[in-house]
């Protein structure tokens, strides 16, 4: 999830994707006079904090993300489907589940050639639509499905669940690491002495990459996702991030193996290769999606259970309720909110909506929409009826959301398995930015399994 | 009592096949595939149900006899 790299407006869509003629720059220098990005009118500070999210939303501001749910609530409440905002050049809210599931599904008047909205917009020299610079969450028809058959098989759900031992043991032992707890006085830091280091030791397996290196896949997901106030091209990032890539594709082909990103070397469209821009940009889209988004949901997750001592015990009295448990989380606690970029103008529930302005896709407001769901702010840890949104909805559904799904059911398992109760012992810290997680959330441990 | 899935609706989001595996499978691309032609047995129906009422994308009908 990432817009390292973008491009031209879907509407210049071609036809036929005449692969390997674009210069995109991930891996190298842009020629003088052209941009990967285009910096949009907007000076964070020159606004400041938020006065009201109708007419000035910013996913952004620090207290955003710890009160979503609470402005979600107040904009439903005072009328307001689509809420609209001058930052970042512009952009749209669409706040209820109706709004948001229409333009998920709309691709011709909304483009995924971005889907982090921040001041850099895509430019001349980023990779052009329907391609996008990470596919295929960066892509429109009629490429997207190409790029994503060549992914889901390797997410499909029955090569997913052979992971499961895997990341069973990689909890257990990050809760042996722990060392000591003595409950009662025992706080800990589940966001970063546990679910940090859970998607991101699961995907660099995937990848092949250096288990080593996995601080630094998570600095990659903070440069990419929550530095977006900041000038384009003012931070090694991005650039650190495609130097990598390229680094490991190399030495891919210099030493192959059985993992995801040999497979996506030798990967094949329309019977023509992909070229290394493709590759790395759907290998960067691998590393960085999973990352903060999953370990976002087991935060939230364990920030809930933390407070609800009703439902923790229910698990443990009736380990069969995670089944419903698991997509309750996802609902109440949906990490991601996607984006789009308006393709053309046109009016959106007498919205004037204009080319190039941005489009928060806000799920997890979706998911708390009382048209769509019985009492939506409340946890109900059995509920039955959940068409929740958490995956997205439409052709963009998480590609890993099978994985995902694997990871957060067994990090709480071990968890509550580990430390039958607990309690919160300080502030929660929240992320900022479109992934809403818990960036330190202290715990205090009140009782520790035998 | 029928059960109809809309492939061109199915993204994959994979919940039937996690709630009702008796009557959904998934293909190697994780699109849901329907396991039964003809009428759900009795007790397979509330599966049925609830597989139809968790699809995100309203891509499961259940058509009851009259």
């Amino acid at each position: 999830m990432t817009d390292t790299v973008d491009n031209q407006p879907a509407t210049d869509a071609p036809a036929s994707i005449p692969m390997g003629e674009y210069v995109a720059p991930i891996f190298g220098d842009s020629p003088e006079g052209t941009h990967v990005w285009q910096r949009v009118p907007y000076d964070a500070a020159h606004y400041g904090a938020v006065g009201d999210f109708a007419v000035d939303f910013d996913h952004a501001d620090p207290a955003y993300n710890p009160n979503a749910p609470k402005v979600w609530k107040q904009l439903r409440e005072n009328g307001c489907p689509v809420a609209h905002s001058d930052r970042y050049g512009g952009m749209w809210i669409p706040i209820t589940h109706e709004t948001v599931n229409e333009v998920a599904y709309d691709t011709q008047h909304f483009t995924s050639r971005s889907v982090v909205v921040s001041v850099g917009r895509p430019g001349d020299l980023s990779m052009p639509a329907p391609i996008g610079g990470a596919p295929p969450i960066t892509s429109d028809p009629p490429f997207h499905n190409m790029a994503r058959r060549l992914l889901l098989p390797a997410f499909a759900p029955k090569q997913i669940e052979p992971w499961e031992p895997e990341v069973r043991l990689l909890c257990q032992k990050l809760l042996d690491e722990i060392g000591e707890v003595v409950a009662g006085e025992t706080v800990i830091d589940a966001a970063v002495q546990y679910a940090q280091n859970i998607p991101v030791n699961v995907i660099g397996r995937m990848l092949g990459f250096p288990a080593a290196d996995e601080a630094l896949f998570r600095k990659f997901v903070h440069d990419a996702l929550e530095r977006i106030t900041e000038e384009p091209g003012t931070f090694d990032g991005i650039d650190e991030l495609g130097q990598y890539i390229l680094a490991q594709i190399q030495d891919h082909r210099a030493h192959p193996r059985d993992d995801l990103t040999d497979y996506l070397l030798h990967v094949e469209i329309e019977g023509q290769p992909v070229n290394d821009e493709i590759v790395g940009g759907m290998i960067i889209l691998l590393l960085i999606a999973g990352i903060d988004t999953t370990w976002s949901a087991i935060g939230s997750s364990l920030w809930h259970l933390a407070q609800h001592p009703e439902d923790h015990q229910r698990l443990l009295d009736d380990p069969e309720v995670m089944t419903f448990a698991l997509e309750e989380f996802l609902r109440a606690y949906a990490p991601v909110t996607m984006a789009r970029m308006v393709a053309e103008d046109h009016d959106f529930h007498g919205c004037p909506m204009k080319k190039d302005d941005w489009v928060l896709l806000p799920f997890p407001a979706a998911n708390r929409d009382p048209h769509q769901f019985e009492d939506p702010d409340t946890f109900i840890v059995d509920r039955q009826e959940n068409r929740h949104a958490a995956f997205g909805l439409g052709i963009h559904r998480c590609l890993g959301s099978n994985l995902a799904r694997l990871e957060l059911k067994v990090a709480i398992e071990e968890f509550i398995a580990r430390f039958p109760a607990f309690e919160l012992a300080g502030d929660t810290r929240w992320s900022v930015g479109q992934i809403r997680g818990p960036r330190q959330l202290p715990i205090r441990i009140l009782a520790v399994a035998d | 009592m029928r059960v109809h899935l809309d492939s061109e609706k199915c993204q994959g989001h994979n919940r039937c096949y996690g709630l009702a595996p008796e009557l959904f499978d998934v293909d190697d691309f994780g699109q849901a595939v329907l396991l039964i032609e003809g009428d759900v047995p009795d007790e397979l129906q509330a599966k049925a149900r609830l597989a139809a009422s968790n699809c995100p994308e309203y891509a499961i009908k259940i058509v009851e006899h009259s």
